[in-house]
């Protein structure tokens, strides 16, 4: 009975999509992305040329797409949501025998109009992906073995892929998200005890089968003063420039640590870091502020769905989304080793921001065809 | 029904973990904005100054040396523009290829190029390395034309030290070269201005007063990018100049000096028997100072380093000599001052079959036949050696050790002015007990009082003597850098107050004397040595009789002395060869000492040539050029004097 009169609910009017649309969040998304644009601008000292230019091309496009993907019907992620897990595992996969190499690792596959990074897009398929695995499973089973083993594996396969390409960041994010999932769905926390205990007696094994680079960023993580000019450079750098542009920032444009090039990456992952140096505490603050409104709105929209798939998909991609931002922020103010990650929306990259699109455009689907109740 | 309750259930699961999320996130989140409130606010300060420190860097500019001139304000060591061309380590790509192609433009050689690679293994990735500090223009064009092929290649327009009256003055003023470790170690002066490249006094004036000559090195300010590449500038202090210094020295007589002494080996001192101004302090051989300012050549060094008459030994202060007959005068003084005899005492000069006898052991008169019976100031005026060992022997080695000290023999003139300064040897009882550990035979009194045996002086020192000697016996100050402080008419008044002061009965007695104070016990005894040396000069049979001016404003008094350099043996003196007869290291040094003009006395000379024979012969007519030109300039010298004083 409950059955039928879900199913005579699916049909929406055009009207009704557009009323159902969350414009706060939209507005949201597009103000981070204006301010990206500036700091992107800023990267180049004031210089609207390549990086601002293909900043700015990107955004529009994605956003663009993000809207798109707004209106498609939510019931087909669900369908397709193994689909999609397979797609991006095939994807990484390509990468090992057809991948672009650049300072060390393989991450790209090279495709015309830009270079995918698979394992970005991974980030939302392992979302999408546990999403619909836990929508079917009922509370009482998600305890079991069987169903406890399905998601290990599931989560293992695209994160050894990573890590072998090698890229620690992306595959630690990946791995936080999926655990998100598994986490709502209302796993025994028994379980993240014990794992948690196992990860740190067999640290000592994961740390030697660490690339040098990657051990000697932990290293220096914990004393940036160990090698200033070589790998705790950019530790130290990241602190001066933040540090010294204090409460108000040192004014649009006018960054010294940037504009002097003492930045490393300053455009993709010391992004934060420079927009902190040119507009201080005071900018930094309504940064974070806006992001934590970005969440707030997604995890509203989780709360209005009826659908468990609508609604693990929307808490975990916030708490996905939050992961991405708190690693980034963290990593560059000294809190956390340099593992390489972007932060959403403000980094130059084209597949994170294809990534994040994609998921924001999914989480506003879930808004639209929010009494969506999908078949269970 | 229970699909329901199911999901309710599930719905509450997800709803409660939820909230777990929330809760870590909003601590997470406190935890980013407490270490951004850390660094942003508490720490700015910090960051803000490592911020600067990463933003600018600075440069030191090198600072330019105090020009150093003569009395009369002519430059004798100056600055000169010199191209040269610098190379940043930080901006070349491939050094070894860099040097290639410097090698093809500037003409570099091979123990060149060793030694750049030498200081290239010493010096830091950012510094700047100096690959050639004086470039002639040809190059200098050359190396701009290919400039753009040469990555961190920088062609730069410097200073740098020149002299321009080359060999005359390298004795008094020394010369300039690149700062050792050592040189930054003991001079804090060069230590807090270096920078690299800076060019240090290595010895004389350059040496002594370098902490006034080198000045204040400059500071650039720029703003810089991450690989060190100056954006713009920011500041300049700018560098400060050294100290010039105006020296005591009259060029024109120095340079006289230097080309009598052309040739031979020897000095020549002229003194202002009042101010102790040091007009003349010439050295023979020379060498080129400005050799040296750029690492002089291993050939030129050993060329310098092997001459057989020492060019580098500073002979008027570091050359030792024994003083011969110069000591007289001081003798005879002695003996008078402590009236151990009167001016009356005679002694028969028999020639050298009668020689002086003592003790079996005997003592010749440089004179074959004799002088016969000679009376103090005939002695002195013929330089009568029998005479001066019977006048040694009554005053005995102590009484004459005291008055040679007082008057200037036996401890450095210029202080520690030049390191190399020796003292000399004034010998006594005592000296010889604690030196030598032997005890005093009359025998070697007897040839200290003709200036022999022990004895040694620097020509500077027997200046000095004279002066002291002919300005009626005061002590003076001697110096070679211009001082406001003495003032030759408060030195004049002083002197004559010390005149009309009772001598008291000490003064016999071995002290510590000031400046411009006695020297004397009695004037009388004083006047009769000088109007001795008087008639040395100007009377028939005086030993330089023969050097005298006969015009009445050039007259001077001397006095010959012949300084022998071993042993005259019974066959020597059967040969009684001439100069030329003996080998060059066996013959005598020729010596004079003089003051003039002789009734108003105002300078003092010594002339010294090594090896050079009689010193009536060789040095004593040096002297009679040298006085011309020295009282010709005397009136210029008190123009100049005046304006200082009024400058003052």
């Amino acid at each position: 009975m409950i059955l039928s009169t879900s199913l005579n609910s699916t049909s929406y009017s055009f009207i009704d999509k557009l009323k159902a649309v969350d414009y706060f969040l939209i507005i949201i998304v597009a103000i981070i992305g204006s301010i990206s644009v500036f700091s992107i601008y800023s990267t180049e000292s004031g210089n609207f040329s390549y990086y601002t230019k293909n900043h700015l091309t990107r955004f529009l496009v994605f956003f663009f797409m993000f809207l798109v993907v707004s209106f498609v019907r939510v019931s087909f992620w669900y369908k397709q949501a193994y689909i999609f897990y397979i797609l991006g595992i095939l994807l990484l996969l390509l990468v090992i025998f057809f991948g672009i190499s650049a300072s060390g690792s393989k991450r790209w596959i090279n495709f015309f109009i830009m270079n995918l990074q698979p394992s970005e897009l991974m980030k939302i398929a392992i979302i999408v992906c546990f999403a619909r695995y836990y929508h079917r499973i009922q509370s009482s089973d998600i305890q079991s073995y069987k169903y406890l083993l399905q998601p290990i594996i599931l989560l293992l396969i695209p994160c050894y892929l990573v890590i072998t390409q090698p890229d620690l960041g992306t595959a630690i994010l990946i791995a936080g998200s999926g655990l998100a999932i598994i986490w709502l769905a209302g796993l025994n926390l028994k379980y993240f005890i014990y794992s948690g205990l196992i990860l740190l007696v067999s640290l000592p094994f994961v740390i030697s089968i660490l690339k040098p680079y990657q051990k000697s960023r932990i290293l220096t993580f914990f004393n940036p003063d160990r090698d200033p000019l070589g790998a705790g450079y950019q530790i130290i750098q990241s602190k001066i420039a933040i540090g010294s542009g204090g409460l108000l920032g040192k004014g649009f444009l006018q960054g010294t640590q940037s504009y002097l090039e003492f930045l490393p990456e300053k455009h993709t992952d010391f992004i934060f870091t420079l927009f902190s140096e040119e507009f201080g505490f005071v900018g930094s603050m309504i940064l974070i502020l806006l992001y934590a409104l970005l969440i707030y709105r997604i995890i509203r929209i989780g709360f209005s769905s009826r659908s468990f798939f609508a609604k693990l998909y929307c808490f975990g991609f916030a708490s996905a989304l939050f992961l991405y931002i708190f690693v980034n922020i963290a990593m560059v103010v000294g809190l956390l080793p340099i593992v390489g990650a972007p932060l959403p929306i403000m980094s130059y990259g084209g597949s994170s921001m294809l990534s994040i699109m994609l998921g924001l455009g999914i989480v506003m689907s879930c808004k639209i065809y929010s009494r969506d109740p999908i078949g269970n | 029904m229970i699909k329901k309750i199911g999901n309710l259930n599930k719905n509450k699961i997800i709803s409660r973990r939820l909230f777990v999320l929330v809760a870590a996130k909003v601590g997470l989140l406190g935890i980013v904005t407490s270490r951004l409130y850390n660094l942003q606010i508490s720490q700015k300060e910090k960051y803000e100054v490592l911020s600067d420190k990463n933003r600018i860097r600075e440069w030191k500019t090198p600072p330019q040396r105090g020009i150093i001139t003569d009395y009369f304000n002519n430059i004798i060591a100056d600055n000169q523009r010199v191209y040269q061309v610098h190379l940043s380590l930080e901006e070349v790509s491939n050094f070894n290829n860099s040097i290639f192609k410097l090698k093809n433009i500037i003409s570099l050689k091979e123990d060149e190029i060793k030694k750049i690679y030498e200081r290239k293994e010493k010096s830091k990735p950012w510094d700047t390395l100096i690959i050639s500090e004086n470039l002639s223009w040809k190059e200098f064009s050359k190396l701009n034309l290919y400039l753009h092929e040469l990555d961190g290649a920088k062609p730069v327009l410097s200073t740098s030290r020149y002299y321009p009256y080359s060999n005359d003055l390298v004795h008094v003023v020394g010369y300039v070269g690149d700062a050792t470790t050592q040189d930054i170690q003991n001079k804090k002066k060069i230590e807090e201005n270096f920078v690299p490249g800076l060019k240090v006094g290595k010895i004389g004036i350059e040496n002594s007063k370098d902490t006034d000559l080198i000045g204040n090195h400059g500071i650039k300010r720029y703003e810089v990018n991450a690989s060190g590449k100056k954006i713009s500038e920011i500041s300049y202090n700018k560098e400060t100049q050294g100290e010039n210094l105006r020296t005591t020295i009259d060029l024109e007589i120095q340079q006289l000096a230097q080309e009598l002494l052309k040739n031979q080996a020897g000095s020549i001192c002229v003194m202002d028997i009042y101010t102790g101004e040091v007009i003349t302090m010439a050295s023979s051989p020379t060498y080129d100072p400005n050799k040296f300012t750029h690492g002089i050549s291993a050939k030129d060094w050993n060329e310098i380093k092997n001459n057989k008459l020492r060019p580098l030994l500073n002979k008027s202060l570091a050359g030792l000599y024994s003083p011969g007959s110069t000591i007289k005068p001081l003798v005879a003084l002695a003996a008078l001052e402590y009236g151990i005899i009167d001016t009356k005492f005679k002694v028969n000069c028999k020639g050298h079959d009668h020689p002086y006898e003592l003790y079996g052991e005997r003592y010749h008169c440089w004179k074959k036949n004799g002088h016969g019976w000679m009376s103090m100031r005939n002695a002195i005026k013929q330089s009568c050696d029998i005479y001066f060992y019977e006048v040694a022997r009554l005053l005995g080695v102590d009484k004459l050790s005291l008055i040679a000290k007082r008057y200037g023999l036996g401890s450095k003139v210029l202080e520690d002015f030049y390191p190399e300064e020796k003292k000399g040897i004034v010998p006594s009882t005592k000296w010889k007990k604690q030196v030598l550990e032997q005890s005093w035979y009359l025998g070697e009194t007897v040839i200290t009082g003709i200036g022999q045996g022990y004895i040694q002086t620097t020509p500077l020192q027997l200046c000095l003597m004279t002066a002291q000697l002919a300005n009626g016996g005061y002590k003076i100050k001697p110096n070679l850098i211009y001082d406001k402080e003495i003032d030759l008419d408060i030195i004049k008044s002083k002197i004559e107050s010390e005149k009309n002061k009772s001598v008291s009965q000490n003064i016999l007695k071995d002290h510590e004397f000031k400046y411009y104070e006695r020297l004397h016990r009695n004037p009388k005894n004083l006047k009769f040595v000088l109007d001795a040396m008087y008639g040395s000069t100007n009377e028939q049979f005086g030993t330089s009789f023969r050097s005298r001016h006969k015009e009445d404003k050039y007259k001077f008094a001397g006095k010959t002395g012949t300084s022998q350099v071993k042993r005259i043996t019974d066959q020597d003196r059967e040969l009684d060869l001439d100069l030329e007869e003996i080998e060059y290291k066996s013959r005598d040094h020729a010596l004079f000492i003089a003051f003039a003009p002789y009734d108003k006395p105002r300078y003092s000379l010594s002339v010294l040539i090594e090896h050079g024979g009689s010193g009536s012969k060789a040095a004593a007519p040096l002297a009679n050029k040298l006085i011309k030109k020295i009282l010709d300039r005397h009136e210029l010298r008190e123009k100049i004097r005046k304006d200082l004083k009024n400058i003052a």
